[in-house]
């Protein structure tokens, strides 16, 4: 435990009715490391992304964010402490265009206040920083594509928009919830290098991803999730070799001996 | 010979003059400039030029002064609407606030017109904002519905509690010098807010106002809070409909419940479904469609309703895109049929 503790999560426990959704989760990041989270479907991931950003309140435990409790606060403020989300499925503002969903996050208070990405939020020309961190992100700056209204751009590019209006608000920790779905081999390709120089520059990552190989290659801590509670937690070898972690992906064999 | 299906579609290209005049390359001759110009200055020229051309019949310059109001006010409700995402139906209520605003100040304070206007404007939209303050987490239909009920409450407010004059209103509000000034100032406030509105939209702050319509998560992710901006747009609504009311009461000289009235809730959004939402000039051509016809037809007594609605609907079913979008369309872009 050298480095700092980012984010702890302590007994976060969510129901939706009758439906346990997150039982009783623990977690630690730490500075700089890409923890992912890893589950078989509705097993609560994207609640436990909620419930930590703030767009689900959690019914008990507490969410500690760089040593402040931010439970139940509200998502806006808990962006403004620089802990940021993209969404699963993608939020752009399709009215506008690429570059210009980019200002959004550029006008916020956070950006503002600290310069945001390069400082484009204090230095006045929000547009021309725009089209820089688009550039940053795989958007070719000469061709149209950033001037495009988001409505008519493929999935790869909404992906890359969702995590360019994180990198706006220069956040300390990013949740990525599920960046790789959807995307080609060639698109994941091209992003796993992004998100190796995100850590480069000491960003801390959270990921969600159904893509084990991805993830994978990128992670250095994995926790899996099974029917809203943790199963286990460790390096990617040490998950894989994980027994109930094989059960919940594969199915039992053992049931099959049983029956 | 066998049949052959034809089928076609309708291909739409941006006229050449329209790909030029988009970025700096306006200014390069008189024919792009007149192309970019020429339209605004006919709407900003035929505004100015209206109160001349009807300066023989004082009754049509009366019905120019409420078509300046509606305006704004269907200026306000396109604003809610396509730029920040909330449908308001509370036109009534900026209008009556403005309204007994502007007469309160005037009868019981003895401000003249000239600072009852600003002051009911400012005033008002504050008051406006935070009576809707705590509807603003409401989306679409909600909010709609809310802000529709205020108006009706505000008239029975004071109708039970007989306060402001109870039903007779508030009597011997001072009125303007005369009908010039009123006009003026009327058309003026409507082209000044129409081309900062238009302005405003595309600012940095209208992209965040216009971010929480499309996508207002997404804008709470980027760490805004969205209440204050919808705040903030309601503000900016409701304090152009109090303007409309404060100029209502000094042009009528008083102000009563039947300023609460639903005809200012409903009229602005018959003229921006005509002109064409989104587009802010749209409405107010709606505007001057609209309120003119509607007065034409008082001649039909109660028939004016059902005329009023056909040609409603009509818009509705053939051109529900509304005159704004199809005129620009046809003045930006050529059509043609393409085999397909």
């Amino acid at each position: 435990m050298s480095a700092e503790t980012m984010l702890s999560l302590k007994g976060v426990t969510k129901r939706f009715g009758g439906v346990q959704a997150l039982t009783e989760v623990d977690m630690e990041v730490r500075r700089g490391d890409i923890l992912g989270i890893i589950g078989p479907n509705g097993c609560g991931k994207t609640t436990l992304v909620n419930c930590i950003t703030g767009f689900v309140r959690p019914d008990q435990g507490q969410v500690i964010f760089q040593g402040r409790d931010i439970t139940g606060w509200p998502p806006h403020k808990i962006a403004d402490l620089g802990l940021t989300r993209t969404f699963q499925v993608m939020r752009p503002y399709y009215s506008l265009a690429a570059y210009k969903n980019l200002i959004v996050p550029l006008f916020s208070p956070r950006a503002r206040r600290t310069g945001g990405w390069r400082g484009g939020g204090r230095m006045g020309d929000r547009n021309t920083v725009a089209v820089d961190i688009l550039e940053e992100i795989g958007f070719e700056r000469d061709s149209y594509v950033p001037y495009k209204t988001a409505s008519s751009l493929p999935t790869g590019y909404l992906k890359r928009l969702e995590l360019a209006r994180c990198l706006a608000l220069r956040p300390d920790l990013i949740i990525c919830d599920e960046v790789f779905s959807g995307l080609s081999m060639s698109e994941m390709a091209s992003m796993l290098p992004l998100m190796e120089k995100l850590r480069a520059e000491g960003v801390t990552l959270i990921m969600v991803e159904h893509r084990l190989r991805e993830l994978f290659s990128l992670a250095n801590r994995v926790m899996v999730l099974n029917f809203g509670a943790k199963v286990c937690e460790g390096n990617s070898e040490e998950v894989m070799a994980n027994e109930e972690v094989k059960r919940a992906y594969f199915g039992s064999e053992e049931v099959f001996e049983y029956v | 010979m066998e049949a052959v299906m034809q089928s076609r579609r309708k291909e739409r290209v941006d006229r050449g003059i329209k790909v030029r005049t988009d970025g700096v390359y306006a200014v390069s001759s008189w024919r792009e400039i007149t192309y970019l110009v020429a339209p605004r200055l006919l709407l900003i020229g035929g505004l100015v030029f209206l109160p001349l051309m009807f300066s023989a019949v004082p009754y049509w310059q009366k019905v120019l002064s409420i078509i300046c109001i509606y305006s704004l006010l269907a200026i306000s409700f396109d604003f809610l609407a396509h730029f920040v995402g909330l449908v308001s139906l509370g036109g009534a209520l900026y209008i009556g606030i403005g309204a007994y605003t502007a007469a309160l100040l005037n009868t019981h304070l003895g401000l003249p017109p000239i600072l009852t206007i600003p002051l009911a404007t400012i005033l008002g939209g504050g008051i406006c904002t935070l009576l809707l303050w705590p509807c603003l987490p409401l989306r679409g239909v909600y909010f709609a519905i809310v802000s529709l009920m205020f108006p009706l409450l505000a008239a029975r407010v004071i109708e039970a509690l007989d306060i402001f004059g109870g039903t007779d209103g508030i009597l011997g509000v001072a009125g303007l010098p005369n009908k010039w000034v009123e006009m003026y100032v009327l058309l003026g406030a409507v082209l000044i807010i129409l081309f900062g509105l238009r302005r405003l939209v595309n600012e940095d702050v209208g992209l965040v106002f216009r971010g929480v319509k499309d996508n207002d998560q997404a804008v709470k992710a980027s760490g805004i809070n969205i209440i204050t901006f919808k705040a903030l747009g309601v503000f900016i609504a409701s304090a152009m409909g109090c303007l409309g009311g404060a100029m209502l009461s000094h042009l009528y000289m008083w102000a009563g419940i039947s300023q609460f009235a639903l005809d200012f809730s409903i009229i602005p959004i018959a003229a921006t479904v005509v002109g064409g939402g989104g587009t802010l000039a749209g409405p107010v051509l709606g505007c001057l469609l609209l309120v003119p016809i509607s007065e034409l037809l008082r001649d039909f007594g109660t028939l004016r309703i059902a005329v009023y609605a056909v040609i409603l609907c009509a818009f509705i079913v053939f051109k529900s895109e509304g005159l704004m979008v199809y005129g620009s369309r046809k003045y930006q872009q050529f059509e043609r049929w393409v085999q397909i």
